[in-house]
């Protein structure tokens, strides 16, 4: 392929864009808004992700064992949790240690401390820790039916509620950006189509020019692919310096919530929706230009 | 240089454009396709740069059959073929220059060979003067003198004409077909459908009379007759 062809491929691409200026910006900002809201959808489902796995990930079971145990039954017992399937962490606290981890919460108040001491009135204790949240309620179950415990601890009804949650908002996200995808593919064809027609006369007379069907398609691709890299280039800052200004007001006021910080997620997640809007631009052009080339 | 073999043409909405055409034009020949309209004079012109596909009959142009070429080839048999239109078909956002560069253009050729080719087919066709007005600027006559300069600028074989001066007086269409002379005098092979009977009549070239799809006269230096 010779420098003036591709020269001239670029020049038509861009004359064409200038020529249908309004139309051009039309598609462009559509673009934007859908890969905007795209990447929008991803950066709240990469974070309730992120939440939903940190939250997971701390719940655990507590085990409160009858009083006057010896150490042989709670050796049994502890056996039997760990053999449990979906177990993956179990950690006995005794009386000792859990009056300890209570001086260190009420490090403060040491008058209620110090009427403990005498008489500790906490009960010895397993955590148990599952592979996976949705693991909790029965293995939390099967414990409560073993002989030596005395009440088991989970937090009813969060953990539940939190996978629901979770669940949905990936099923959401999901369709959200398949349903957007289609969109920008839609209208970029739109725009092409447009394109296309308001020079079909000059198609005709390149053809019968002896122009080959790749000459007439090349300008055309690549004014797709140019409107669905500026859409994607626009959404693409926005998201970013967006996103930063956002986190950083999180992280004053609320800073417990574990936000996706991290350069790299982020450069990963944009840089992908660069790729993507060329090729959305390169599927939209291609769909309309198909139809076209039959002189 | 171009045969038709026994070629018949019938349009999908059952139309018979052309029945049983036997054929045969020589290497710089200029030749006049006449008829009534509707007799078949441009589906005869699109077999031969393969706009339109024969239903029965074989079309060799230059060697090639035209009708079992590749898609992909089709472009290459159409940069031979200059082709020149009633209604110019020029780009109107487009300079004569422009327009006349563009055949080259979408052959792929180089800058220098475009601005080489360009003045010296201005040049052939009176226009060097103009190479920087648009279509609309122009008289029809120097519209149709751009279509013949870009027809001619990648250095055609066969130059097809459907009916050049159709929308033209009949002074401007003399100054027309002289340029068209010249170009046949180089050598290139000319075919020219037209319904303009004095410009037949005087040129004495031969003419190919078309009724109904079927040739019903082919004499050299015939005239436009009244059953035509």
């Amino acid at each position: 392929m010779r420098i003036s062809t591709i020269g001239y491929y670029f020049a038509e691409a861009f004359r064409s864009l200038v020529r249908n200026s309004w139309l051009s910006l039309a598609s462009v900002g559509t673009v934007t808004v859908s890969l905007l809201i795209l990447g929008c959808s991803l950066l709240l489902v990469l974070n309730a992700d992120r939440v939903a796995t940190t939250l997971e990930s701390s719940v655990e079971v507590s085990v409160f064992l009858h009083n006057g145990l010896n150490q042989d039954q709670v050796n049994a017992l502890e056996e039997k949790i760990r053999a449990l399937p979906g177990v993956s962490q179990v950690r006995f606290i005794s009386k000792a240690q859990a009056l300890a981890e209570m001086r260190q919460s009420f490090g403060g108040q040491k008058d209620v401390l110090a009427s403990l001491d005498k008489k500790n009135p906490l009960p010895d204790a397993f955590r148990v820790k599952t592979q996976r949240a949705d693991q909790v309620i029965g293995v939390a179950s099967r414990i409560q039916a073993m002989s030596g415990v005395d009440e088991v601890r989970y937090g009813q009804g969060v953990v539940e509620k939190l996978l629901a949650i979770t669940h949905w908002i990936r099923l959401a996200g999901l369709a959200a950006m398949i349903a957007l995808a289609a969109a920008a593919v839609f209208l970029i064809s739109t725009t092409i189509r447009m394109s296309v027609f308001t020079r079909r006369r000059e198609i005709s007379i390149m053809k019968y020019l002896g122009a080959t069907n790749w000459f007439v398609r090349f300008p055309f691709l690549l004014e797709g692919m140019v409107l669905g890299l500026i859409g994607a280039l626009c959404a693409a800052l926005l998201v970013y310096f967006g996103y930063f200004s956002l986190v950083r007001r999180i992280g004053e006021t609320l800073p417990f919530i574990p936000l996706i910080t991290g350069g790299r997620y982020l450069q990963a997640m944009l840089g992908g929706l660069t790729v993507l809007g060329l090729l959305i631009g390169a599927l939209g052009s291609t769909i309309s230009i198909r139809r076209f080339l039959n002189v | 240089m171009i045969h038709f073999y026994g070629v018949s043409k019938v349009y999908q909405n059952g139309v018979t454009a052309l029945k049983n055409i036997n054929l045969h034009i020589r290497r710089g020949e200029f030749l006049f396709l006449v008829g009534p309209s509707g007799a078949g004079k441009s589906t005869l012109t699109k077999l031969i740069f393969r706009e339109e596909l024969p239903t029965s009959g074989q079309v060799i142009f230059n060697g090639k059959n035209v009708a079992r070429m590749r898609s992909r080839e089709v472009p290459h048999l159409r940069r031979k073929i200059g082709m020149v239109f009633q209604d110019f078909r020029l780009l109107p956002r487009k300079t004569v220059w422009e327009n006349v560069a563009f055949a080259l253009e979408v052959t792929g050729a180089s800058r220098r060979d475009i601005r080489r080719r360009v003045p010296e087919v201005l040049q052939l066709v009176g226009l060097s003067g103009k190479a920087d007005m648009l279509p609309d600027q122009l008289s029809g006559g120097e519209q149709q003198r751009v279509g013949i300069a870009r027809a001619m600028i990648n250095n055609p074989v066969l130059l097809v004409a459907d009916e050049p001066t159709g929308n033209l007086d009949p002074e401007t269409a003399w100054e027309l077909m002289n340029i068209f002379q010249e170009i046949n005098a180089r050598g290139t092979t000319i075919i020219m459908a037209t319904h303009a009977r004095d410009i037949v009549d005087r040129m004495k070239k031969r003419v190919v009379a078309l009724n109904a799809g079927c040739v019903v006269r082919d004499e050299i230096g015939g005239g436009y007759r009244d059953e035509d």
